[in-house]
């Protein structure tokens, strides 16, 4: 449904973007995850047909955003970083005209119009002047403009940033039910809500995709070791510990969590499954046992790794030449 | 043309809802006002002196002391206050992000820019409109020629159309209203004062040369009664270069982000 294929953006001579590429299916929603100044605003705004790429394709459902950008225009509903709304109309006013300039035909706005205000939750605030509206509802009316006319794709700028929890759990759920009937594309740079509401992720990192999978799988192929966080029921001396891991096949380390002895962070294989052996032999050793718990990488660690790592590589690329 | 409706809609509304539109529009009529009201208080004084001057009495035309220096009044007043009209058409949709929307909207850039131009142009009309009032008390007291009149009318709205063609790409260049406002008061003024340029030529070539170029020489002859399509045509080119710029401008706004 969206594809972008080797697209490059130069702003002057810096590039925002460089080769970026990726598919997104339909009814999917993915997750454009990368860190400010990424280029994730840059590669949205080429899909949106905003801006034109330096080189390179984008294309929603097979349309060229260069070439018949009009037509791939109808297809989505955008809602940009910065929401833009017209202040001094009312909200309804506003859905009036997102409709109209979406070219939806006159008989079918009010029902329109009726629909993305219930869905987005605004119909008690219908009649105000969206000047006057807190950050919360005017992000749910940016959300409202997004949905009107029903498009096909939906392109979302960072929808959740400057709301309160409860309204970013509300936006979360909203997204997640357009599953299936829409295509959705939203960046963030905030990994949970990537993690929760996205099916697939793509991460960008100084305006290059870094990678593209499932949180799951990402975070299972970078996971090199396997922690296991052990937790007695009083303080347990190293040489103890010692004597305990010795004997166990795939233990590769450990190290207590906190300063009160009480808690260990076991590192194992990942390859091993060490879980019975270790829970044996803790059991064997008189200890007492009250938690034992496989620890698994959060999406904020496969992350900073990705991105740490490209820092790694670019330096030492650099010291080479 | 796609979407030009919903825009020209959107513009009116947007002006309507402005206080910008009514602090503009009331001293508009404040000036217009004064200014009538000056004319005619100068045509009865001429008059009352012609009473005992036969001379002058074959002077007295109420097209030439009353009507015409009205619309060159009225143009003045309208060159001074329509950068107020224009300044905010694309610098606030920039400024406030609504480009956006409006560049990702299924509007073609053409509609875009021509809903906005009509928008201001139907803003104009009204002002024009809520100036009839002053000729109904001229019918009142004498007997005009509405044909001159609607000349006037038809010459002023084709100036007031290339004013505000010249406004809307001053806009289109930055964020800041204040900007906007000061380039295009700056370049009104300048295609005014090009015909005083004029009156100090040295040869006809340039002499001619300054007065084609300036916005209110053309209107003139509309005020004389004289409809010419040099004069039209002159406007319409003024109009369609300026709306030609803006859409560069666009063009290269969204190149450049």
């Amino acid at each position: 449904m969206i594809e972008a294929i080797d697209l490059t953006k130069f702003y002057g001579p810096i590039p925002a973007i460089r080769d970026v590429s990726f598919t997104v299916a339909r009814g999917e929603i993915v997750g454009f995850l990368g860190p400010n100044g990424a280029g994730k605003s840059t590669t949205i705004k080429i899909l949106t047909c905003f801006m034109p790429p330096t080189s390179g394709t984008a294309r929603i459902d097979g349309i060229d955003c260069l070439e018949n950008s009009l037509e791939v225009r109808r297809k989505i509903g955008y809602l940009p970083e910065i929401v833009p709304l017209y202040a001094e109309m009312t909200v309804q006013r506003f859905l009036r005209f997102c409709a109209e300039a979406k070219g939806i035909p006159a008989k079918q706005i009010k029902r329109e119009i009726d629909r993305v205000v219930s869905l987005c939750g605004l119909s008690n605030v219908e009649n105000r002047i969206i000047g006057h509206l807190s950050k919360g509802y005017r992000q749910r009316v940016g959300l409202a403009q997004a949905l009107i006319g029903n498009p096909s794709v939906i392109i979302l700028d960072e929808p959740t940033i400057g709301l309160d929890p409860a309204q970013i759990v509300e936006i979360r759920e909203l997204i997640k039910s357009l599953a299936g009937k829409h295509t959705v594309f939203l960046s963030s740079h905030i990994l949970p809500e990537v993690a929760q509401t996205c099916q697939r992720v793509v991460i960008i990192n100084k305006g290059q995709i870094v990678a593209t999978d499932t949180p799951e799988n990402l975070t299972k192929q970078l996971q090199r070791t396997r922690q296991v966080r052990l937790m007695f029921d009083s303080s347990v001396p190293v040489e103890k510990i010692q004597d305990v891991m010795k004997d166990i096949d795939g233990v590769t380390g450990f190290s207590p969590a906190n300063g009160d002895g009480k808690t260990w962070i076991v590192e194992t294989d990942p390859d091993v499954e060490v879980r019975p052996a270790l829970a044996k032999a803790v059991v064997e050793s008189g200890l007492g046992l009250v938690e034992m718990r496989s620890i698994d990488l959060s999406l904020e660690e496969v992350f900073m790794q990705l991105v740490t790592e490209e820092v790694v590589q670019a330096d030492e690329s650099e010291v080479q030449s | 043309m796609r979407g030009f409706w919903a825009v020209y809609k959107k513009e009116l509304y947007s002006f309507w809802s402005s206080p910008i539109f009514y602090v503009v529009a009331f001293v508009f009529f404040v000036l217009c006002g004064y200014f009538f009201y000056s004319d005619v208080a100068y045509y009865s004084m001429i008059s009352f002196r012609a009473m005992q001057n036969p001379f002058m009495a074959e002077q007295l035309n109420i097209t030439n002391m009353v009507i015409r220096p009205f619309f060159l009044d009225l143009s003045i007043v309208f060159l001074l206050l329509s950068p107020l009209l224009t300044m905010k058409l694309y610098a606030e949709e920039r400024k406030s992000g609504t480009i956006e929307l409006l560049l990702t909207y299924p509007i073609s850039d053409g509609a875009l820019v021509w809903a906005k131009f009509f928008g201001v142009v139907t803003i104009f009309l009204f002002l024009l409109v809520g100036t009839l009032p002053h000729f109904f008390v001229l019918e009142y007291l004498t007997d005009p020629n509405w044909l001159v009149i609607a000349a006037c009318y038809g010459g002023i709205l084709l100036m007031g159309a290339s004013f505000i063609s010249l406004g809307l790409f001053t806009s289109s260049l930055t964020q800041n209203q204040i900007i906007a406002a000061t380039l295009s008061f700056g370049a009104l003024l300048g295609f005014w004062i090009i015909s005083w340029m004029g009156s100090i030529a040295q040869s006809t070539t340039w002499k001619r040369f300054f007065e084609y170029f300036s916005i209110t020489h053309h209107v003139e002859p509309f005020t004389k009664g004289l409809v010419d399509v040099r004069h039209i045509v002159y406007y319409l080119l003024f109009v369609a270069f300026f709306i030609f710029l803006t859409r560069r401008r666009i063009d290269s706004y969204r190149w450049h982000g």
